[in-house]
């Protein structure tokens, strides 16, 4: 078995090599956590303001003020960029996968423990950049988290578009390079460091997917990189990438001959595997829980293997569904949508399986079984919004209203979220060595799923009716205006959905240090994590390295002593 | 717990289905050719969607008080999957969501491969933060040159798309900031952005297309109802997008031909 570099075989001494500077990947897991944990809650705020001022625009927020239509731009384009880039692809793959993935492939570390620790603080760089596109001068930028050029591209085109622009594309290149280092590294670490007897088809579905989703992050990022650097180029060094003639505020500019839509292709190309970079982790999650807690084998492991290696290749053929009405030809349409629906079947495939683990089970509902039940549920929905969005047909009434944003906010938001909910209650133990509280998890998920719901759902009946997005008004245009009872209803459930997130930080944090001790396995799960000590010594096994002779969901084995055989245990009867 | 969960579930899916079925947010009136066409296509994958939707949530509620843990519990299926069903559910759901865009790819290759009818009314929409502005090409059938250096937003009308005057064929074009078409005749519209992209959306129309500065986008639609019909734009566009707003006023040819007579009258 390969060992990473012997540079820290011994656990380091002293705070700062050992809690900031750390090369341990468990260190460095909590650590990505955390930054998402704060951006996520920024992330939250700012949408918090959004929903406010749709409903009361002149409503003067305490330390905010009165917001413009601009500054909800500013809102809206910070929410969705921090949300996407520092929450959804950094806590499920940059936390959890960093934390879980060696240990649950029996190795002492990530491959390139340095490469992990500069991965981290890039990362940290770019959301300090980000941050500080609040408070320079003329604000954050307006173009969306998709910076469309020409807005995106000209700094006179709006209020933000200046200096704010330019710290946005530039905390957007630094986190592409961080995310490369990472991908690098988690496909090192998998390829090369599992355990003896951990072969690819014994590995959790959690590591298929923190696998998968590294592949993705590799092919999508660079992608991303280059197209900002483009987009720099455009704006600060006059080349004409993406700008064409244009004539802004009356003002004839400098640029000939580039294309906006070569950004729309660039930016999709990376977006749209984006999105199962966020949601592939959580489908891993799920599918390690409900195993677990319905005490059977996972239903149809290959299949589900399988079908997040479609989903992963797929994900790269797909993007130009998001420009079906952009001005592209219109036959290349044809292909990008019958892909798009062919993404749909491995979607299915895994919502069938899950279901079918939790078939005749023994469903234990601790809260991270909440959690990944309401994952399954919120993948169905938001699923199922898909195969209306790809038909470019039914894209005409559709594209850029709130049905869109329902459907990406379902299911690459909130199911993805539900995901890290899921993974956070589960590993807590093994991280803190101490339980987390069930009774204030249980009131957290059911107002949450609820909340959600009630946020979300009703998104796809404006956008039936034809609510554009991106609107800081809906006054000013009449069939709008009448669906402001409705959007007020939403803000109202964001209230309380927004206010039940702090029953969750409190029983993060409280329990943390208050928390009943936790046993090494307190889940009688069967992968390797569960195996070692709680909290996993530096090394990951004490000196010890697993051997690996069962595949990664045996539950109710019978005839076993218990109603479930570890990895590490003697070999069972070989099963079909 | 599971019953708690089942009940939420189910009164989730009950409450959305609910309102999807009572209509009581849909889709707008339609008012053009294209609207049967998609209207139907819409609710039909809205039908076949739905039934999957209420089936999987309320088998997913089912299951997981059906299959909790209790003492009684019979020993759990050790069971690593089912090939059959596998394949099963893998060609149903295949067939069902490719058939899906087959259907609904007819309508969408009718109305963009092909040019528009002959005889159809030539209307050009250019759009600028945060405005449309919109362009008869007059007797002649030719729209006069426009050029970047002659455009002037804050003046409106041809000084803000920059028509040439020089260009003999400018005499006769009309520019104006309601769009007016006669009923029943197919419009053959250019759409062109002098700045950013915008996007005109004429939801009772069903209509929705991208502009984009440095292309002229030609697509093609027919208005079958008279009526007034509002314009959003559906491409962030700046800090006015919101109030980006427009108006088509759909009349009879009779009435159309008077009103474009009136505007070339009023121009020399």
């Amino acid at each position: 078995m390969a060992t990473p570099a012997t540079v820290h075989s011994h656990a380091p001494q002293g705070f700062i090599r050992k809690y900031i500077f750390s090369l341990d990947h468990k260190v460095i897991g909590l650590q990505y956590y955390f930054l998402a944990l704060t951006a996520v809650f920024v992330g939250m705020f700012l949408s918090l303001l959004m929903r406010i001022h749709m409903i009361w625009p002149t409503a003067n927020i305490p330390l905010v003020g009165e917001i413009k239509p601009e500054t909800y731009l500013a809102l809206l384009t910070m929410h969705g960029t921090i949300m996407v880039f520092f929450v959804l692809t950094t806590a499920p793959q940059g936390g959890f996968g960093n934390y879980v993935l060696p240990i649950q492939i029996g190795a002492p570390d990530m491959a390139f423990p340095v490469l992990n620790m500069l991965s981290f603080w890039t990362t940290f760089v770019g959301f300090i950049v980000i941050l500080c596109a609040f408070f320079v001068q003329g604000g954050a930028p307006l173009h969306g988290w998709t910076g469309y050029p020409p807005l995106s591209a000209v700094p006179s085109a709006g209020p933000g578009e200046a200096l704010g622009a330019d710290l946005w594309i530039t905390a957007i290149a630094i986190f592409c390079v961080a995310s490369l280092m990472g991908a690098l590294n988690f496909i090192t670490t998998t390829l090369d460091l599992r355990a003896k007897g951990m072969t690819l088809m014994r590995m959790p579905l959690t590591v298929w997917s923190w696998f998968i989703t590294a592949i993705l992050g590799l092919l999508a990022f660079g992608v991303l990189l280059s197209a900002g650097i483009l987009l720099l180029m455009d704006r600060n060094l006059g080349t004409s990438f993406y700008v064409p003639l244009v004539v802004i505020n009356g003002q004839v500019m400098g640029h000939r001959g580039g294309s906006p839509l070569l950004w729309q292709h660039l930016f999709w190309f990376f977006g749209h595997p984006e999105v199962y970079i966020a949601i592939l982790p959580g489908m891993g999650v799920a599918s390690q829980i409900l195993s677990t807690f319905s005490r059977k084998p996972i239903f149809g492991y290959r299949a589900m293997v399988y079908a997040m290696l479609a989903i992963g290749f797929f994900g790269f053929m797909v993007w130009g569904h998001h420009m079906f009405m952009s001005g592209m030809s219109p036959y290349s349409a044809f292909a990008f949508s019958i892909l798009t629906m062919c993404i749909g079947v491995p979607s299915a495939i895994k919502t069938f399986n899950w279901l079918g683990t939790m078939w005749k089970g023994h469903i234990r509902f601790d809260s991270p079984m909440l959690y990944a039940i309401g994952f399954v549920s919120l993948f169905v929905s938001g699923g199922l919004s898909g195969p209306f969005l790809a038909q470019p047909v039914l894209d005409i009434p559709l594209h850029d209203t709130y049905f869109v944003v329902g459907h990406f906010h379902l299911i690459m938001g909130v199911a993805a979220i539900f995901g890290i909910f899921a993974a956070t209650h589960y590993w807590f133990p093994k991280m803190f060595g101490r339980m987390m509280n069930e009774p204030l998890a249980r009131i957290h998920f059911f107002i949450t799923l609820a909340g959600t719901y009630a946020i979300f759902m009703p998104m796809h009946y404006l956008g039936m009716a034809g609510q554009t997005r991106r609107y800081s008004q809906f006054t000013e245009v009449a069939y709008q205006s009448k669906l402001l009872p409705l959007q007020t209803f939403m803000t109202y459930a964001a209230f309380v959905t927004i206010g039940a997130q702090f029953i969750f930080v409190i029983n993060l944090f409280w329990s943390m240090f208050k928390g009943p001790k936790a046993s090494d396995n307190p889940w009688d799960a069967s992968t390797l994590e569960w195996t070692t000590a709680t909290p996993p010594p530096h090394d990951n096994f004490g000196g010890k390295t697993p051997v690996v002779n069962n595949g990664p969901y045996e539950y109710g084995v019978p005839g076993a002593a218990k109603d479930f055989v570890m990895q590490t245990d003697p070999p069972t009867q070989p099963v079909h | 717990m599971g019953l708690a969960l089942m009940l939420l579930i189910w009164l989730i899916t009950l409450v959305s289905t609910y309102f999807f079925v009572a209509k009581t947010w849909w889709l707008p009136a339609g008012a053009s050719a294209a609207t049967g066409f998609i209207d139907q296509q819409f609710t039909f994958t809205f039908i076949i969607l739905g039934i999957v939707f209420v089936a999987a949530q309320g088998l997913l509620g089912y299951i997981v008080w059906r299959y909790r843990q209790t003492p009684k519990s019979p020993p759990v299926s050790y069971s690593h999957g089912n090939t059959t069903l596998e394949i099963a559910w893998t060609t149903l759901t295949a067939i069902l969501f490719i058939g899906l865009n087959l259907m609904g790819s007819r309508v969408w290759a009718s109305q963009r491969f092909e040019p528009a009818e002959s005889g159809a009314v030539q209307v050009e929409a250019t759009g600028m933060q945060f405005a449309w502005y919109f362009r008869y090409p007059g007797p002649d059938g030719t729209y006069a040159k426009t050029k970047a250096s002659l455009m002037d937003p804050s003046a409106g009308g041809e000084a803000a798309v920059g028509l040439d005057t020089s260009d003999p064929s400018a005499k006769d074009d009309v520019v104006t900031g309601t769009m007016y078409l006669p009923v029943n005749r197919e419009v053959d519209l250019s759409l062109r952005s002098v700045d950013v992209i915008h996007d005109l959306f004429v939801p009772a129309m069903r209509f929705k297309q991208d502009a984009v500065p440095g292309l002229n986008i030609h697509m093609h639609f027919k208005p079958t109802q008279i009526g007034e019909y509002e314009i959003a734009c559906a491409e962030l566009c700046g800090l006015g997008h919101y109030k980006m707003h427009g108006m088509v006023h759909v009349v009879r040819q009779e009435d159309f031909d008077k009103w474009l007579a009136a505007r070339e009258a009023e121009k020399q």
